[in-house]
């Protein structure tokens, strides 16, 4: 495993290139090479979802793509979601409603609450709920992560 | 202004969590780092032969590879630091790696460091390991039957101590009670599953001697001492920073091989070593929680008042007794037998186990959820058995309000309470009466509505010193802060605990702003960095607000003092003259003269003008070291539909009411009220660690434990009482467990209230359809489910 190839993706709308081996996993090209330390790590099976990223808009998990299917691809991490400078708005609702204590599974949940608002403007309780199947949360019990993605949904 | 304490304010933590800004253990970069991993044995219990490293240490990348040959003279074995007294217990050596023997799948091995994470990783399938298997065994009753294996030459039959707890005459209670009922009860063995698995990153430079590690800790200094013993680096050669710390619920405590195995290899390289497990290394490789078998009695009256209670606890400490595993099922789970209840006569007998499975520790709520479990089941089984509503019957033996300060059978004093209250209004929120009815409705149609209503209480706010030492605990449980104010008005608290969720940053800042009559934002609280933050204890036992907090409170009030002192000086008045108004100290009765904080903290930190005697700057050091530990308590109420024909449980209502005291933030107290209940309620439903029969870990991953998932959970309803403690300044309790305590029998209850008509008298959690449906056959065929109250 030691032949490394050279890609080039566009991460937070800056085009980066990273030297990777064909087994690397994008979260660890993210993390350890491009120095964006806010999407993390938390299981080896694909559960948690605390290293969700958008690849081309949707949202993905990032310990399950390979760095080299990134290539060519855009990737937008929590760091780039900001807004004109500001917070992104599902940013403010998980601060307002309280959507994160610990904070470790935050960027994942934030990236795939922006996933599905982009494809459901306005979904239910239930439609959330179910969304969030594959981001893990161990300290809100999801009550304030649900309640910050409606009131993102509602204050668009 | 108006007061903090009390407003739900948005959190200070908030922002570098939310835009990707924080920083974990595993994001620490330093120049030359490398990187370990940990060869974990895949036999639960086997002679350890030859560790074949050569190939390993010729793979590329690899720096250096240690086994537990390489380290045994040069480094201690990992400590257990809660020596229970009067139990006769038993520690063995925890060599940091096997030496001659594996005693767990997941007990290390070798440690191999090299240039990247990969060729760490790689290099570990290049070891030869020789094992020996021997015999096994993963249940903690069994592991005390005649003919078990046995892990440890020192600890024959593998009872690692004896404890029991005694008040009153439970056998002269049980000779004479009219109505007893028994239960075997399991306390399934969970993985704490913090989001953040652990990591360690440490840093020494052989030029000053210095040991730097950044950790994934609840209680940074606690580490530095640990790490001190295990490496023998002196104390003051050791900085333990905890920075981001991604949840912990127990497993973040313990001294682990792990963080002094990087460290000395740190030491032996001179270049910055950082491990990271991976979540399949967490579930073998960091504590496990609870793991119990109980056999409990309950006796009483015909008319529902409880005489006694009997236990006989077989309580799985896994292979080695971790840092402070034997307190755990004694102290903090054998104490609080009476619950928040006035039972006269309680009799319990401990036995601590090791078994051929990871450590046991401490787990959210650690040792009182398993208490208030078997309680709150033996009330519903009595109730039933003497055909007495449960309700009744738990209002019948609260201990009655007026009665505080208030000492139970099992020797220890509650610091206050009014249990009826929050009963009363949780049964308001829940109409309890109308529930009943709809009930009996709904199972003349067939369908299956049951309640489960819990009265609890916990010990916590960890607690006076004076009995940490008595109890064996290898450390103080005093708190600590520093407030420190700048010349221009600004300030920060340095505190001794280490908030990793809980929001300490936030709340710690309302208690200063409040004291000073300044804006929130002119505080900032630190915490993590051993270097910078007074000797503390950390975070557990919800006892960081109670005891740090009350720290906070005290040091302010003594920065306070000395501005007062100075302000008295400048407008040359007497310190009694003067009064505390808008963030200022004013003459009384001329408001418009007076100086405010912000000018008085530029007084004292100038020096120009300063009273005979008193030293410049402004800041002031407290150790709080409470006088008793909080008990809060409070009801629970949950609602269910079973379905008699797949055995799933469908959670209609869940209501907690809690009392924690006064709350400083509302909005953190519900969210960990929230956190809490779903915890507990993935324990109830669906939490299981399984092990089989040769002992390897079958919920290995992700993939296999089932952590509760949003879509599986219900929404809380929370609500609360206020009853201030009389032990801190703050009148404040802890309320970072009582979710996980008090929602695991009220799930439970609710079920078995369910299938009452069914012939189902309990049922082992978890609650997984499967078993809710075997209890549902077992009980048709006459057997009362997963074991019938006699």
């Amino acid at each position: 495993m030691t032949g490394t190839c050279s890609i080039t993706l566009d991460v937070n709308g800056v085009t980066r290139t990273a030297e990777v081996e064909p087994r690397d996993l994008l979260v660890y090209v993210l993390r350890d090479q491009l120095d964006l330390t806010g999407t993390h790590v938390g299981c080896d099976t694909s559960q948690c979802g605390a290293c969700t990223v958008h690849m081309d808009g949707r949202a993905v998990k990032s310990c399950t793509v390979l760095a080299l299917q990134a290539e060519g691809h855009a990737i937008t991490t929590i760091e780039g979601l900001k807004r004109d400078g500001g917070l992104h708005p599902l940013q403010q609702a998980f601060w307002e409603k309280h959507g994160l204590q610990c904070g470790f599974c935050t960027p994942g949940m934030i990236m795939t609450a922006a996933d599905l608002l982009a494809t459901n403007p306005k979904p239910t309780e239930a439609e959330i709920r179910h969304a969030l199947a594959g981001n893990l949360c161990r300290c809100t019990g999801y009550q304030n992560i649900v309640a910050a993605i409606q009131a993102a949904a509602a204050a668009r | 202004m108006a007061t903090l304490f009390g407003s739900g304010i948005k959190r200070r933590e908030d922002p570098r969590l939310i835009t990707g800004r924080a920083t974990y253990t595993d994001d620490v970069k330093l120049p030359g780092l490398l990187h370990a991993a940990v060869l974990r044995s895949t036999y639960a219990h086997a002679k350890l032969g030859k560790v074949d490293v050569t190939k390993a240490k010729k793979a590329p990348g690899v720096v250096a590879v240690f086994t537990g040959a390489d380290v045994k003279d040069k480094l201690n074995t990992v400590p257990c630091a809660w020596n229970v007294p009067n139990c006769d217990l038993k520690v063995p050596p925890h060599p940091l790696l096997a030496i001659d023997r594996v005693r767990y799948v997941g007990d290390g091995v070798a440690l191999v460091v090299a240039e990247s994470r990969a060729a760490a990783r790689d290099a570990l399938d290049l070891i030869d390991v020789d094992y020996d298997a021997l015999d096994v065994v993963v249940d903690p009753e069994k592991a005390t039957q005649q003919g078990a294996p046995e892990l440890h030459p020192e600890v024959p039959g593998n009872v690692a101590f004896t404890w029991k707890v005694a008040g009153g005459d439970a056998a002269k209670a049980f000779a004479e009670a009219p109505v007893t009922v028994e239960q075997r009860i399991v306390q399934n063995r969970l993985l704490p599953t913090a989001m953040e698995p652990r990591a360690a990153c440490a840093s020494y430079n052989p030029g000053t001697g210095q040991l730097t590690l950044w950790i994934t800790s609840q209680n940074p200094h606690i580490h530095r001492f640990l790490l001190s013993v295990m490496t023998k680096l002196p104390e003051h050669r050791i900085r333990v920073i905890a920075p981001e710390v991604g949840g912990g619920f127990g497993s973040k405590i313990p001294g682990y091989a792990d963080e002094a195995l990087v460290s000395f290899a740190s030491m032996q390289l001179g270049r910055p070593v950082k491990w990271t497990e991976d979540r399949s290394e967490n579930y073998k490789a960091t504590i496990h929680g609870r793991d119990h078998v109980e056999y409990v009695a309950m006796c009483g009256t015909k008319d529902g008042q409880i005489t006694g209670l009997r236990t006989k606890v077989y309580a799985g400490l896994g292979g080695y007794a971790s840092t402070a595993a034997p307190g755990i099922p004694t102290i903090l789970h054998g104490l609080m037998y009476s619950g928040p209840y006035t039972i006269p006569n309680i009799e319990g007998t401990i036995y601590g186990v090791y078994t051929t499975t990871t450590p046991v520790d401490a787990y959210r709520g650690a040792g009182r959820p398993e208490a208030t479990f078997l309680l709150e089941r033996m009330i519903d089984l009595y109730a039933r058995k003497i055909g007495m509503d449960p309700v009744d019957v738990r209002r019948k033996n609260l201990i009655p309000k007026d009665k505080f300060p208030y000492t139970v059978a099992t020797g220890i004093t509650y610091d206050s309470g009014n249990y009826q209250g929050a009963l009363d209004k949780a049964l308001q929120m829940f109409d309890y009466k109308k529930f009943r009815a709809e009930q009996a409705k709904a199972r003349k149609a067939g369908r299956y509505l049951g309640v489960g209503v819990t009265t609890y209480c916990e010990i916590c706010g960890l607690g006076p010193s004076q009995v940490a030492g008595a109890v064996g605990f290898g450390g103080g449980l005093y708190d600590s802060a520093i407030v420190r104010v700048y010349p221009t008005g600004v300030v920060r608290a340095y505190i001794g605990g280490k908030p990793h969720g809980q929001g300490e940053e936030t709340t710690f800042a309302q208690i200063v702003a409040d004291e000073f009559g300044i804006p929130v934002e002119n505080v900032e609280v630190v915490a993590g960095d051993t270097e910078a933050t007074p000797q503390g204890w950390g975070t557990y036992g919800s006892r960081t607000t109670a005891v740090c907090g009350s720290a906070v409170k005290v040091a302010a009030q003594r920065v306070k003092d000395k501005a007062k002192k100075i302000a008295a000086h400048l407008l040359e008045a007497s310190e009694a003259d003067l009064e505390w108004q808008d963030g200022k100290f004013a003459v009384k009765g001329s408001p418009d003269k007076g100086k405010t904080f912000g000018e008085l903290a530029l007084m004292a930190n100038v020096a120009w003008n300063l009273p005979p005697g008193v030293e410049p700057g402004l800041e002031a050091t407290a150790f709080f070291d409470p006088s008793n530990f909080v008990y809060p308590f409070g009801t629970h109420i949950c609602t269910v539909d079973v379905d008699p024909e797949t055995g799933e449980v469908k959670i209609l209502r869940y209501i907690a009411v809690d009392d924690c005291g006064p709350q400083i933030n509302p909005m953190i107290v519900d969210g960990q009220v929230h956190g809490g209940v779903i915890q507990g309620l993935g324990e109830a439903l669906q939490e299981m660690v399984v092990y089989d029969e040769d002992g390897q870990l079958l919920t290995g991953t992700m993939m296999d434990y089932a952590v509760p998932k949003a879509s599986q959970m219900p929404k809380v309803e929370t609500a609360h009482t206020v009853t201030p403690s009389p032990v801190n300044p703050l009148g404040v309790k802890g309320v970072g467990e009582t979710g996980t305590i008090a929602s695991v029998p009220t799930l439970v209850n609710a079920v078995c209230d369910a299938l009452a008509p069914l012939g189902v008298s309990h049922i082992d959690k978890p609650l997984t359809p499967a078993r809710v449906w075997a209890a549902i056959q077992q009980a048709r065929a006459g057997g009362g489910g997963g074991g019938g109250a006699k």
